[in-house]
């Protein structure tokens, strides 16, 4: 949407979403935004650029990073001038909260739900500018129309009536999300599939660091969903089964407001070594030191979602929590403009540019810290505006051949139509992300990272042998959760092929046989490639500008 | 073991809804969504609903159950069970597409109709404006709607009357009507205070009950009923106000009893008027109120229709 609002500035912008732009993702994001306003404590950027350079474990492009923090605060002040609903001081100025991995309190929010407030207010924008935004609502994305290195389109259904078309454009930017639904704990909702990044790889668009994905520290016991690191950010204790604060062995100075990835591997070990609560795969998070006033100020969210989700009141009792999928630090590689770049070299797909949690510029390197995702969506959502603004603005229509495009799509309807297998979807996703939580979750090594690659090809070729129910085209949910199920089961390939070729541990990624960060042979992005013969691995260099690698305790 | 009576409808193969039964063991802490999803997935795959984030943010997946409307993934689905069954249908108010999915363009439109977005004179700061902590509180709960359309569901006015504005647009008015920074508040309350606006509302309180977040549209619409008369807005539509008795019942095909109260208090006396609504909503929620005031009549069209005939 921030994306939108820039091109609509100048020329006309279509928004095509799965669902309504009112119920993306970024809505669920609950504790902040980070930018150095220095609003309740002295901050600058170089300070943010710092802890997002150490919270990545130093794989982030530092030129991106240096870009992206100091854009930060003019993006905040922008969304305020929107009308975002933000929490105050007393002096009325933007309130800002700790955040684990950040030295400063820099996380501007909205009680504990900011991603809500943002997706509201640039929604709020879309509604003012319906003039020149269309919003296209409940269609669906397959495919990029690509012609050599240069994008025209893509290829789309409706939903609600099943009819495939062609969206002829001069340039196209996804904003399509992460995919943590490949993991069976996942904070993500039902959208967050993959469809964006499968789209780009099938265009030829290799896929950056798929390996790093961000386990949060405190998803709901069995559900997963998300309780915001605010609680920690407000002083919420971890406690394990003894009752013990077990961070002070983890990261002794930061505690509890230690990186995501530290927090969430040093749960992970407690639970592997018996020290969960009653035995149990979780552990608890205690606010109810807090008192009530300040849960009711500060979280008062988190509150209602304990008590219809599990029946705890966090008033009075702790909360199960446990590591859960959370976010894709990599995806469809861009430059610090959002144009999108298909190899090692620099070379663009003219036309075609993503932004936030689908792509990977690199600013969040190997590890995310927490209200940076806000950020990236935001300052890249602007950026990757831009830049498609100014393309588009200098070249004209491609010719695009609608029926070849529109076949492929159709063939793929016909072809999951007359399946008429013996294998249930439903079991075959299931698997998959049972698979990918056990083999290929917190804590990997070769010998997991193996049997998973191979059990995902094995669910890929049960794949093609489903059977589907509904055979309508009138909003027929059934099918596109099917569609969603394929792009899964390969990106879950590549995530656990790039993983087993990632011999070092480094922050999201970790591998239990090669425990150590490994700067000699492995400070370099990932590009997985598609080709004939299968998934091909390739790297690039990192960019390094202020900050050299240095050893990351806390 | 418990059955999950889902109303289907699929205009493709069959012209009327019925009703269908689904018998399931609820797994611990399962919600309301979990089940519906399990019946998809394990026993009819062509099931039709909305669902995303299944953490009550995302506003996608309200559904009636036992002929209210619920966030599905919000409610435990035990405590919906009653009698070993839960009746699931889609929304009220809203044109069913498939199954439980139902047409949300009204619900939008309307939506769209309140200058949804914050209007502004004069160039904005460098930084950001300032709003003190107890200004952020007035725009506090009508922040967190998450435009779910439960409260548009179960609205007994939109039942009756397709012009109502609803309580979820006039809770999203509210968001700008309290909105320190926003400089067209008396235009907006002006034109909330149209037929179709805030004056519409019965108090029935029905929003409040459905809403799934602090939003809660009646406590919304009276905060704007406040401003507007603090801001003078009721000469303009002072003659509407005196002749609200034929007028609702024309309008809607019911008696707006709460205008009679104020009509008896006078339109100057705003204190008087604005103490008279809690009143009239608390003994509500205890059920005092004899049901008949908000109950729609059956034939609501024939009572607009003979009101339209006598006046010719
Ligand atoms: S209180 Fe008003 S808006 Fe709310 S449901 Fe009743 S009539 Fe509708
Ligand atoms: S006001 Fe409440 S019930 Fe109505 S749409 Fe918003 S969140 Fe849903
Ligand atoms: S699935 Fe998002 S509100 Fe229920």
């Amino acid at each position: 949407m921030r994306a939108a609002i820039e091109v609509s500035k100048e020329l006309d912008v279509a928004l095509l979403t799965k669902v309504y732009p009112s119920r993306s993702h970024s809505g669920a994001a609950q504790g902040g935004i980070a930018a150095a306003l220095g609003n309740s404590e002295s901050d600058s950027w170089e300070e943010h650029m710092y802890d997002t350079v150490k919270g990545g474990d130093f794989l982030n492009d530092q030129d991106a990073v240096e870009e992206y923090v100091k854009s930060a605060p003019r993006i905040i002040y922008e969304l305020e001038h929107m009308g975002c609903v933000f929490s105050r001081t007393p002096e009325g100025k933007i309130a800002q909260r700790s955040f684990g991995g950040h030295s400063k309190p820099r996380a501007c929010f909205s009680a504990d739900r900011t991603g809500h407030a943002i997706l509201h207010a640039l929604h709020e924008q879309l509604m003012k500018q319906s003039k020149t935004i269309k919003i296209y609502n409940e269609w669906y994305m397959h495919s990029l129309i690509t012609e050599g290195n240069r994008c025209n389109g893509v290829v789309v259904s409706d939903i609600r009536t099943g009819a495939v078309e062609v969206m002829h454009a001069k340039a196209v930017i996804f904003c399509t999300g992460g995919y943590g639904r490949v993991f069976k704990i996942t904070t993500n909702a039902f959208a967050s599939t993959a469809d964006g990044v499968m789209a780009a790889f099938d265009a030829g668009v290799p896929m950056e660091d798929p390996e790093f994905v961000q386990f949060h520290p405190s998803g709901l016991y069995r559900q997963g969903i998300l309780f915001s690191e605010a609680a920690r950010g407000e002083g919420g204790y971890l406690l394990n089964g003894k009752g013990e604060r077990f961070m002070e062995k983890y990261a002794p100075s930061r505690m509890e407001l230690a990186p995501r990835d530290i927090v969430a591997r040093a749960e992970q070990s407690e639970i592997d070594e018996g020290r969960g609560v009653n035995g149990e795969d979780y552990i608890h998070l205690d606010l109810r030191h807090l008192g009530e006033a300040r849960i009711m100020e500060r979280l008062p969210q988190i509150r209602q979602l304990g008590i219809d989700f599990i029946s705890v009141d966090c008033v009075k009792d702790p909360l199960p929590i446990q590591p859960t999928a959370h976010y894709s630090m990599g995806g469809i590689p861009t430059n610090k403009f959002g144009q999108v770049i298909v190899d090692g070299e620099g070379t663009k797909m003219e036309g075609f540019f993503a932004a936030g949690e689908c792509a990977c510029v690199s600013v969040h390197g190997a590890n995310r810290l927490g209200t940076n995702s806000l950020l990236d969506a935001t300052v890249f959502g602007e950026r990757s505006g831009k830049s498609a603004l100014e393309y588009a603005k200098t070249v004209d229509f491609a010719k695009v051949n609608e029926g070849r495009e529109k076949t492929k799509v159709l063939k793929l309807f016909e072809d999951i139509f007359q399946r008429d297998g013996t294998e249930s979807y439903n079991q075959i996703r299931d698997e998959m992300k049972v698979e990918m939580m056990k083999n290929c979750g917190v804590f990997r090594d070769d010998e997991k990272l193996k049997v998973c690659i191979d059990n995902i090809k094995k669910l890929q070729s049960r794949f093609k042998n489903g059977k589907v129910t509904d055979k309508g085209k009138l909003f027929n949910t059934e099918i596109y959760e099917i569609i969603e199920l394929g792009n899964m089961l390969r990106v879950a390939e590549i995530i656990a092929v790039a993983a087993l070729a990632r011999n070092e541990s480094r922050g999201g990624h970790y591998r239990t046989d090669f425990p150590k960060r490994d700067d000699v042979d492995f400070l370099k992005h990932t590009l997985v490639h598609g080709s004939e013969e299968g998934l091909e691995l390739k790297y690039k260099p990192v960019v390094i500008t202020k900050h050299q690698p240095a050893e990351r305790t806390y | 073991m418990a059955t999950f009576k889902i109303k289907r409808y699929n205009p493709e193969k069959q012209a009327e809804p019925y009703f269908e039964d689904f018998d399931l063991d609820i797994p611990d802490g399962a919600t309301l969504l979990d089940c519906i999803n399990l019946i998809k997935w394990t026993q009819d795959g062509s099931l039709t609903y909305r669902m995303s984030c299944r953490s009550a943010i995302c506003g996608s997946c309200a559904v009636k159950a036992n002929g209210h409307a619920v966030l599905a993934c919000q409610k435990q689905a035990v405590s919906l069970v009653k009698d070993g069954a839960v009746q699931i249908e889609p929304l009220g108010n809203m044109k069913p597409i498939k199954d439980l999915v139902v047409d949300f363009a009204p619900f939008w439109d309307k939506i769209n109709k309140v200058k949804p977005y914050l209007q502004t004179e004069d160039t904005p700061p460098q930084k950001e404006r300032t709003q003190s902590p107890e200004e952020f509180r007035l725009i506090d709960d009508t922040s967190t709607c998450i435009m779910c359309g439960a409260c548009y569901s179960d609205c007994n006015v939109l039942e009756v009357d397709d012009n109502f504005l609803g309580p979820a647009a006039l809770a999203k008015a509210q968001r700008f009507v309290g909105d320190s920074r926003d400089s067209k508040t008396l235009e907006r309350v002006t034109e909330l205070s149209e037929p179709g606006g805030i004056w519409d509302c019965t108090h029935c309180g029905e929003c409040v009950e459905r809403c799934p977040k602090p939003a809660e549209p009646f406590y919304r619409i009276k905060e704007i009923m406040t401003v507007a008369l603090e801001q003078g807005v009721h000469n303009n539509n002072g003659a509407r106000h005196a002749l609200s008795f034929t007028k609702s019942i024309k309008h809607s095909g019911r008696l707006n009893e709460n205008m009679i109260p104020v009509e008896s208090m006078g339109y100057f006396n705003f204190k008087g008027l604005i103490e008279l609504i809690p009143i009239g909503l608390r003994m509500l929620l205890k059920r005092k109120i004899p049901p008949i005031i908000h109950k729609s009549i059956d034939d609501v069209q024939d009572v607009k229709r003979i009101f339209k005939e006598l006046d010719q």
